[in-house]
């Protein structure tokens, strides 16, 4: 077995040419692709492989996002690069009104196998519009499946799922890890849309998490470790459809939770996994669930506020042990 | 183009289809029959059948909240149109989409849009998909006056001219944006003249001809199926029954819509041709009418013996893999 080491951009590269390769119904369509595959480098080479079939478009999101809909339903696969995340607000009709219920609304008649591709997270300095974790807007709204992978392996994988999937997936990528690398198995896999993962095994209590704080969560797991807390963490790699099962049964290992997302905590997703785990879990639990998530500010310029507002390692210590009474 | 006279006799006939499936899905929606809301095409036959004359089964077309003359004129079935008004089970849709959501995809139907303008986006999609797989495929969205207004509408021109995308933007302005008049809501005046912008043809035309609504469209789809990329045809029509069944139209006056019924229905107009043309026959014309009214009366009779839905079949549909 080789210890080959990927980043996430790579891995998605990787997995995108393969996939294309596989199946000639697959493009990809946003803006600035076909120049500099895309502005984070992050479909490089695709566009002189795969002539025609990496396409620029104009700056007019709810056309792209339309188009990638209008495709899928006549016979293709496209992977739709929103550009950044934050601007799936100019393409909101088409996702929430047309993406997620032509299936429905037509009776099951047509199907749309669609790979809404959105870079989101901060870190960067990128401010207010530029910075986001949307995720649970597009929980919300039934008709779509939601990805937000961490480490590359599971990028490489679940790009994969979401492509052949024939149903309508927003794949959201952290874009402070992009760079982030990892072992990628050489050999061809799938991970299935829908699975959670136990990405450190522990026994005191679970951290959910999922996207980039998965990282930061292992790292305040190892603090941790020297107090003699063990951190069991699951990396919920896809939020819907949500592998409950596997939360239940970490739960039910721990008796403890902590929720930690980037995204806003009021509205966020920790909400709604704290309610399941209160309505099913409620015999299993030591404590009461507990969530960290950013300030509810838009994400401000300067990096010393911006830190300031977005969850830290210090914050998951701190917020384990307010968990465990410690 | 040429039509023969077999060609404009089954013309007629779908005309007269379309006017009697509305007039009778909006009697049954006045006897509560109907449920929720449906917006009718009365008057707008020549534009809907007229274009949809010159598709072939496999171009796509897009259609509106006000699309039962779309479907009907690509071919789609009025027993299950009706079911689906009725919201029951064997409906086009299962129930779950209704006037404003239909949609028949074995005749290229991508389905009716409950959001106006929401058809461009998906058509552009459409193209691309006909571009990329390199089929002769055509596609129509059709739209009313007041999506041209919509951010929706200039993104897709643009998109469509710069790709050279195989697509007909059919507007049918009936003047009237829900109740707004066009004359308020269209800068420039019109919604074809916006073409040059995009470098791409427009034409206005008397969306109440049938035969002008052929000829100009068909030269349209010719254009776009040689992959000369897309027109805009601005069909001018007039639809006589309010925004939607119920209305009580406070922006227009009976006298305006008796104008228009009488001295330019689509119907009335292609029958006079017809007449003048030796084609139709008072004895044919009976006929014909009559076989109408048994196409439609059986629909509606179809679609009330339907079954309906089991209320847990709206958890079904949603995804593809669950």
């Amino acid at each position: 077995m080789s210890n080959r080491e990927l980043s996430c951009s790579t891995a998605l590269r990787e997995a995108m040419r393969e996939e294309m390769e596989r199946d000639d119904t697959i493009f990809i369509i946003g803006e600035d692709l076909v120049a500099h595959g895309g502005i984070f480098g992050q479909f490089e080479g695709l566009p002189e492989r795969f002539p025609g079939r990496v396409i620029d478009s104009p700056i007019s999101e709810t056309c792209i996002v339309g188009s990638g809909v209008g495709a899928a339903l006549t016979g293709m696969r496209p992977v739709v690069d929103m550009h950044f995340a934050d601007f799936v607000t100019t393409g909101m009709d088409e996702i929430a009104n047309q993406m997620a219920k032509i299936r429905y609304m037509f009776g099951g008649q047509a199907k749309i196998p669609m790979v809404l591709w959105a870079p989101d997270g901060g870190g960067l300095s990128a401010a207010a519009q530029h910075s986001q974790s949307l995720e649970n807007w597009f929980v919300h709204i039934p008709g779509l499946k939601v990805v937000a992978p961490s480490e590359p392996s599971d990028v490489k994988g679940l790009i994969k799922a979401a492509i052949r999937d024939d149903d309508p997936v927003i794949f959201f990528q952290h874009k402070r890890l992009f760079a982030q690398t990892g072992h990628v198995p050489e050999d061809e896999y799938i991970i299935p849309i829908g699975s959670a993962a136990v990405k450190r095994p522990g026994k005191d209590i679970t951290i959910l998490t999922y996207s980039r704080m998965t990282y930061l969560c292992l790292e305040a797991a190892e603090q941790l470790a020297k107090e003699e807390i063990d951190v069991e963490i699951v990396d919920l790699r896809t939020l819907k459809p949500l592998d409950f099962a596997l939360i239940a049964e970490s739960v039910k290992k721990t008796y403890n939770v902590l929720i930690v997302h980037e995204a806003c905590l009021t509205g966020g997703f920790g909400g709604e996994i704290a309610a399941r785990i209160g309505e099913e879990l409620f015999d299993y639990l030591d404590a009461p669930v507990m969530r960290i998530g950013a300030k509810d500010v838009p994400i401000p310029f300067s990096p010393v506020m911006e830190d300031f507002v977005l969850p830290k390692v210090s914050d998951v210590v701190e917020g384990v042990k307010k968990v465990l009474n410690r | 183009m040429k039509t023969s006279k077999k060609e404009k006799l089954s013309l007629f006939k779908k005309m007269l289809t379309v006017r009697a499936f509305e007039q009778k899905a909006g009697e049954l929606f006045q006897q509560n029959l109907i449920p929720g809301f449906i917006h009718l095409s009365i008057g707008e036959e020549a534009s809907s059948i007229g274009t949809c004359s010159v598709l072939r089964t496999d171009d796509y077309v897009a259609s509106t909240h006000r699309g039962h003359g779309h479907m009907i004129g690509k071919g789609a079935d009025p027993r299950m149109m009706f079911a689906e008004l009725f919201g029951k089970a064997t409906g086009y849709c299962k129930g779950k989409g209704g006037s404003m959501h239909i949609a028949d995809f074995s005749v290229g139907i991508l389905g009716a849009n409950g959001v106006v303008g929401g058809g461009f986006p998906i058509m552009v999609g459409a193209g691309l998909s006909i571009k990329l797989r390199k089929t002769d495929q055509v596609g129509v969205v059709f739209f009313g006056d007041g999506a041209a207004n919509r951010g929706t509408f200039h993104e897709a021109c643009n998109m469509a001219a710069i790709l050279k995308l195989p697509i007909i933007f059919l507007c049918e302005n009936n003047l009237y944006a829900s109740t707004t008049p066009s004359e308020y809501t269209l800068a420039g005046g019109s919604v074809a003249g916006r073409a040059g912008g995009y470098g791409i043809p427009g034409h206005v035309i008397d969306g109440n001809d049938i035969l002008e609504v052929r000829n100009v469209v068909e030269k349209a789809v010719a254009k776009a199926r040689k992959g000369k990329g897309p027109s805009i045809v601005e069909n001018m029509t007039y639809r006589y029954r309010g925004h939607f069944e119920g209305d009580p139209q406070k922006y227009r006056s009976t006298d305006e819509i008796d104008t228009h019924r009488k001295t330019s229905d689509p119907i009335e107009r292609f029958k006079k041709h017809l007449q003048k043309e030796g084609i139709l026959t008072t004895e044919l014309e009976e006929k014909i009418k009559k076989d109408v009214t048994k196409l439609i009366d059986e629909a509606v009779q179809f679609g009330q013996d339907a079954p309906l839905p089991r209320p847990e079949d709206a958890l079904e549909d949603l995804f593809v893999n669950p």
